[in-house]
Formats: C-alpha cells, sequence, structure tokens
C-alpha cells in the first residue's frame, strides 16, 4: 500500500512538473472556479434583485435558499431535451457547444492573480475580442437553427448589439491598452501594479480612465446581453429571443455561457482599468492577488444585478441611435484625450483639463441625444 | 510541415469547399466560418499572433455574420436558383486559375520564398504598427479613403432605394 | 443632463434593497406554508356536493338531474343515475346518483355547475391544495369525497348557506302546507327524515 502511495505520490510530482501537468494546474482551476461562481451567482442575483423589489428571494431550498443553485442543476439536468421537428438539428446541437467554449476560452488570457493566467499571449486583449466574437456566431446558429420567428427575431437583435456595441467596447478598451503600450493583459496589469505613497497607479484613478471605465462598463452591458440591453432575450416581447427552443441541459449551458461571458467581461474591464489583481492601497498588498481580483469581481457583478434590478429595458431604436449617436462619438473623443493626456506635464491642470472636456463632450452628446427625439416618449397609433 | 499544420490546412479547404459546395446559404457562411478559423490556425502557428487573432475577430466575427444577416435580409435560404450553366462554370475556372496563376507567380517571384529567409520576421503588434505608420502609411491612408468612400457610396444607394421605395 | 434619471433610479432601488433589512414593513411577502391570508369569503376553487345530517348518502341534495353534467364546459363531471329514490333536502322522494365523478385536473373553477342547480346540491368549496402524486386516481373525485356537510358550507360561505337554508326551509313549508291541505288527517304527515329536521334548526 504504501509502494502505492509513493508511485501516486511521484507520479503526481512528476505530472506537475511536467508541460501537461502545469497546463492541468492552470485550467483546471477555471473550469472549476468560474462556473461554481456562476452557481454563487445566479442565487445572489435572485436574492438581491428580490430584495431590490422588497421581496425575499429564493429561500425554500437549504437553509436561506443556499442550496438554490443545485435545485436548478437538478432540474435542467433531468428535464427532457427537446429538438424541433422543423429545426437543422447538426447547428442546433452545435450552437450552445460553440457558445460555452467561447465563454471558457477568454478566460486563457485573464491574469487571475501574481501567477495565474493559463495563457499569457502578448496580444491577450485582441485574443479577448476575438474568442469573444466567437459567441456571435453561435448566437446567430442559436437562432437561425431553431427555426422559430421568436428566436431568429432574437439572434437579430443580438447581432445588431453586438456588433454595434464592439465597436464602443474595443475603443474604449485601446484607451488602456494605449496607456500601457501594450497588448498584454498581463503587462497591463503590471503597469497599474505601482503605487504612489499608498495610491495605486490604477487607469481608473485618471480622467480618461474613469470615463473609460464607465463607456466600458455600458458597452459591456450591452454585449453581455445584460438589462437594460436585454431585448435579444427580452423576456415580454420574444420570451428568451434566440435560445427559446432550447431546454432541459442545452438551456443551462447557454444560461451557463452568458454568465460567463458576463463574468469574462467583468474581468477585462477590472484588467484594463481597475489594476487586475493588485491591491487597492500599498499597505494591503500581503492579502494574496487573487482574492483581490476577485473581490473586485463580484463587486462588478454587484453592479451589474443593480443595474438589472433598476432600469428597464431599452427598445430597440433607443438602443442603436445610444451606440451610433452617443456611444461611438464619446468613446472617439475619449480615445483623443487619453492619447493628448501623455504630452502634458503632470499636474492638476491637466487633470483637470482632460476632465472638463470629457465632460463637455458628453453634455453636448447627451443634449443632443436628449433632443433629437430619441429618447421621448413615443405615441403608437396602433396599439392604443 | 508538422501535423498541426496539416490539421489547420485541412480545416481551412475543407472549409472553403463547403462553403462553395453545400446547398443552403447559411450552412455555407458557417464552412466559411471554419474556414476562416482555420486560416487563423495558420498564422497563429507562424507565429503572426495579431494576424491570426484579427482574422478570427474581423473575419470569423464580423465579415461572417454580415454575409449571414446579407443572405437573411436579402432572399430565401433554402431554395437557390437554377444550377449554374456550363459558361458560368468556364468563366469561373478561367478566373479561379488567373488568379491562382497570379499568386503562385508573385510568391515564386518574392524573396521570402527562397529557402534562406528562415528567420521568423517579427510580426508583432509593435513592428505591425511602426510599419503601417512609418513605411507604409500612405497605402494605408489611401486605403482608409477607399473604404470610407465605398461605405458613402453603400449609405447613398441605399437611402435611394428607400426614397423610390417610399 | 443625461444620466440623471439613472442615478436617481438607482439611488431607489439601493433604498429598497438596504431598506428591506431592516424595516420589516417592507417586505409584503406572505410565506405560504407557514403564513396564510385569512380565508376570503367570496373565494371559490373546485365544487363539493352538499349534504344535510349525519349521513352522506342519507343526506345528499343532488337528484342526479344531470343539469350540471351537460352545462359544465369542460364537461368533468360524471353522473349516472340511481334506480331506486330517496327523499330529498325538502322530501320529495327524489333519484340519487348512483355514480357522480368529477375530475380535478379538468375543472376550470367557473361555478357554472352551481349557477344551474336547482336542489343546491352543489357549491364551490374554497380548499385550493389539491395536488397529488396519484395523477389519475387521486384527481379524479367520486361521490363520497366531494361529499361535504351543510356544516362545513356554512363555515366557508356562512352568508350564502344561510341564504340557501332559508329558501329551502321555506320550500319545505310550502310542501308541507299544501300536504296538509290536501289530506286533513295528516296520519303520516313525517315523511321527512331527521336531515331536513337539523337544517331547519339552523335556518
Amino acid at each position: 500500500m504504501s509502494i502505492f502511495m509513493l508511485h501516486l505520490h511521484a507520479w503526481i510530482h512528476a505530472l506537475a512538473s511536467s508541460a501537461l501537468g502545469h497546463a492541468l494546474w492552470m485550467v483546471v482551476p477555471v473550469l472549476v472556479v468560474f462556473p461554481a461562481l456562476f452557481a454563487v451567482t445566479t442565487l445572489l442575483e435572485r436574492k438581491g434583485l428580490g430584495r431590490i423589489q422588497n421581496r425575499y428571494g429564493p429561500n425554500r431550498a437549504g437553509p436561506w435558499g443556499l442550496l438554490q443553485p443545485m435545485a436548478d442543476a437538478i432540474k435542467a439536468l433531468t428535464k427532457e431535451d427537446v429538438v424541433p421537428e422543423a429545426a437543422d438539428r447538426l447547428v442546433h446541437f452545435c450552437a450552445p457547444v460553440l457558445m460555452v467554449l467561447s465563454a471558457f476560452l477568454v478566460y486563457a488570457v485573464v491574469p487571475v492573480s501574481r501567477t495565474w493566467v493559463v495563457a499569457p499571449l502578448r496580444a491577450g486583449v485582441l485574443f479577448f475580442f476575438a474568442a469573444g466574437s466567437l459567441m456571435e456566431i453561435a448566437v446567430f446558429m442559436a437562432g437561425w437553427s431553431s427555426r422559430s420567428q421568436y428566436s431568429l427575431l432574437g439572434a437579430m437583435r443580438a447581432l445588431a448589439q453586438m456588433i454595434s456595441y464592439e465597436i464602443p467596447l474595443v475603443l474604449s478598451a485601446m484607451v488602456a491598452v494605449m496607456a500601457a503600450g501594450s497588448l498584454s493583459m498581463v503587462e497591463i496589469v503590471r503597469r497599474q501594479a505601482g503605487y504612489s505613497g499608498i495610491w495605486p497607479h490604477w487607469f481608473v484613478l485618471t480622467p480618461w480612465g474613469l470615463a473609460g471605465f464607465v463607456l466600458f462598463l455600458i458597452a459591456a452591458t450591452a454585449e453581455s446581453n445584460r438589462s437594460p440591453f436585454d431585448l435579444p432575450e427580452g423576456e415580454s416581447e420574444i420570451i428568451a429571443g434566440y435560445y427559446i427552443e432550447y431546454s432541459g441541459f442545452k438551456f443551462a449551458l447557454f444560461f451557463l455561457a452568458e454568465y460567463l461571458g458576463m463574468f469574462a467581461i467583468s474581468a477585462l474591464g477590472i484588467t484594463l482599468f481597475l489594476g487586475g489583481w493588485s491591491a487597492p492601497f500599498a499597505f494591503l498588498t500581503w492579502i494574496p492577488s487573487w482574492i483581490w481580483f476577485f473581490a473586485k469581481l463580484l463587486a462588478l457583478i454587484a453592479g451589474f444585478i443593480w443595474i438589472r434590478g433598476t432600469l428597464p429595458r431599452l427598445r430597440m431604436d433607443q438602443l442603436m441611435r445610444f451606440a451610433w449617436e452617443f456611444l461611438l462619438p464619446l468613446t472617439l473623443c475619449h480615445l483623443f484625450v487619453a492619447g493628448v493626456w501623455k504630452f502634458f506635464p503632470t499636474g492638476a491642470a491637466r487633470w483637470l483639463g482632460c476632465a472638463g472636456v470629457l465632460l463637455a463632450v458628453y453634455w453636448l452628446l447627451g443634449r443632443r441625444l436628449e433632443q433629437s427625439g430619441g429618447l421621448a416618449r413615443r405615441t403608437y397609433h396602433f396599439a392604443e | 510541415m508538422s501535423g498541426e499544420f496539416f490539421l489547420a490546412a485541412g480545416l481551412t479547404v475543407a472549409g472553403a469547399l463547403a462553403a462553395m459546395i453545400l446547398r443552403n446559404l447559411i450552412h455555407c457562411v458557417l464552412a466559411l466560418v471554419a474556414g476562416f478559423a482555420g486560416l487563423a490556425v495558420i498564422y497563429l502557428q507562424l507565429g503572426a499572433q495579431f494576424v491570426g487573432l484579427a482574422q478570427i475577430f474581423v473575419y470569423a466575427g464580423a465579415v461572417a455574420i454580415l454575409a449571414a444577416f446579407v443572405i437573411l435580409l436579402t432572399q430565401g435560404v433554402e431554395h437557390r436558383t437554377r444550377p449554374a450553366a456550363v459558361l458560368d462554370w468556364v468563366v469561373g475556372a478561367l478566373l479561379a486559375c488567373g488568379v491562382f496563376a497570379m499568386l503562385a507567380w508573385a510568391i515564386a517571384k518574392s524573396v521570402q520564398f527562397l529557402p534562406q529567409a528562415t528567420q521568423r520576421p517579427d510580426a508583432g503588434v509593435r513592428a505591425i504598427g511602426n510599419a503601417m505608420l512609418h513605411q507604409f502609411v500612405l497605402p494605408l491612408e489611401v486605403v482608409g479613403l477607399l473604404l470610407t468612400a465605398a461605405l458613402i457610396g453603400a449609405v447613398l444607394t441605399a437611402m435611394r432605394d428607400e426614397e423610390a421605395g417610399a | 443632463m443625461l444620466g440623471k434619471g439613472i442615478v436617481l433610479g438607482l439611488a431607489e432601488t439601493a433604498r429598497n434593497f438596504f431598506g428591506s433589512f431592516f424595516y420589516r414593513a417592507r417586505l409584503t411577502t406572505v410565506q405560504f406554508p407557514e403564513e396564510r391570508l385569512p380565508q376570503i369569503e367570496a373565494a371559490r376553487n373546485f365544487p363539493f356536493l352538499v349534504f344535510d345530517g349525519a349521513d352522506w348518502q342519507q343526506g345528499m341534495r343532488c337528484v342526479a338531474c344531470q343539469i350540471c353534467e351537460k352545462e359544465c364546459p369542460p364537461k368533468c363531471i360524471l353522473i349516472e343515475k340511481s334506480k331506486d329514490k330517496k327523499p330529498d333536502a325538502t322530501g320529495k322522494p327524489q333519484f340519487y346518483p348512483a355514480v357522480f365523478n368529477i375530475d380535478v385536473s379538468v375543472c376550470m373553477s367557473c361555478q357554472i355547475c352551481v349557477e344551474v342547480c336547482p336542489f343546491d346540491a352543489i357549491k364551490m368549496d374554497v380548499d385550493f391544495e389539491l395536488s397529488t402524486y396519484d395523477r389519475f386516481g387521486g384527481l379524479l373525485w367520486d361521490k363520497q369525497r366531494l361529499s361535504k356537510s351543510n356544516e362545513h358550507y356554512h363555515q366557508i360561505h356562512p352568508t350564502e348557506a344561510a341564504a340557501v337554508d332559508a329558501a329551502l326551509a321555506a320550500e319545505r313549508e310550502k310542501l308541507a302546507a299544501k300536504a296538509r291541505a290536501a289530506n286533513a288527517p295528516p296520519a303520516n304527515a313525517a315523511p321527512s327524515t331527521s336531515a331536513p329536521a337539523t337544517a331547519e334548526g339552523q335556518a
């Protein structure tokens, strides 16, 4: 017995030191931690939304409803898997697989802690967006292959939205890339991990960084199809959008992919603007770096839930107008401001000047958006 | 010429073939995405991270979706029009041969093809950026202008249609 | 300025979120199995057959006229008439249902059976916890299971039940007077069982 244990021990050591073992050591935690976070988040989201609406939220399964994710998982796994008669079976099957695949793929470049990053690519940010764009294909496949008007409408909406909001998303991310001078996510975090006194060098603490972070969050909300940009799956309009014809485990996969996408884009936001795994104050660096990463991630998730509990869904024309007439010009100005920042001497004048320009542009564009009638109440001739 | 290269090349060729052969236009688009992905893998194997990822981001992501959109918005997916006539086949084959011959000529003439150029060129983002904004800044601007003109032209065409229809 | 409404909305939801932890009055949820709202008198869910007195078979008001069976929109009632007769709530000898089944899963709680019943024999119950693990036998209620006493009726719908009892008493009184007029010496003037007597007493 002891000999067997010894062998096992040696084998584990050999595995851990090999390249494959190293890869497993990096990859397996990602495959375990983030889905677990998904389970926790579904519960927290339902609880939080409940409290926002003065309800209790789920409190039946286990103490305080803590076992609700288990109950949901068992329900999803034991449900009948229904495929529509007219569906394109192969594409219908591939869509959720591709969706989850792309959702997991983006975690490869996310630096979760000082040492934990699966693939420290030189073009990490680009990899993130490239892998994320596969999700659009998956959405299209799901919507088209189901042969249902609702899912096709949902897919069309989702694609129009994702393509429109990808531009402000990438442009606002470019600011951090410009400041760090690198597309590598590891490098971007390293540039923010220093301290002046006790204050960190996070990009969000500069006017362009704060503006970039807000713009990034808005575009990220739209990109991950979360309320108020959840038109692709608007329950009251097109039921569940592109995944209406999925049931059981495949539906659960879509759900998983959606939440993984939200976590991933939050992780990107943290990496680009919130200093990744670095501690918020110099005297707190003794706390392990991954704790800071997940603390920031949970804070952003709470923000997403808060937004979802507050804002109603946009109309399609408002959504498009907001992307093209407001976000896009604003991100372009913002990119310019962030570029000019480098050429001015450090000081309060630079700070106030940049903030002033950004606020002025915001005010002007906002006024135009409000006056152009895009946000005004619309009278419906046939619906009343 | 490793196994991975043949896998990626096989994926590319199979995707491209399927994109031509399949009856259902949406299936063609999806096959095209597979082809783009294979091409991106080849770029990545050559150490060109930026080009490979941009290939996925732009082509597999945006361009394929655009093609799918166009197919869905213009005509029925199911029924294709009559099979191509013999003349179309001949013209198509001639065009393909012409393009292939031109590419082959260009590649054979280039210095890179010679065996001594084994040193891997730096295809990092910084190198590409420097090349684009210093050495090739004029071509870049010209291409940008061309694309803008094309975009404006497309918008104008679409607007005129709308006016005529209304 | 653009975004003012968003900030105000966020403040409102934040107030709700934190308030729900500190002010119990904010949470209006009634946690059902443990807590219940008081029963509303006008509630209705599923019909039952009223019987007078102690014995459900003897006191059953239903005379198997089958009007409710015909009127039931989803056709969830099945009635088979008996061969013999027994005295009904007013004392007249009548048929009674040999079989009276209602399918819980089909019934749509419309109360039409109650509206059309000329004998006040079928009424709506307020019990809504009818779910069962046995989806065939457990959801097809037979005569015995459907029978509930007049006292139960008084308990769930007091006003309505009092009115019904008064009407039945008046009917009985009229019949008795007619019988008295028909044969002056009321030798066998006790055809009524104990059941109407109790009903009278309640009315």
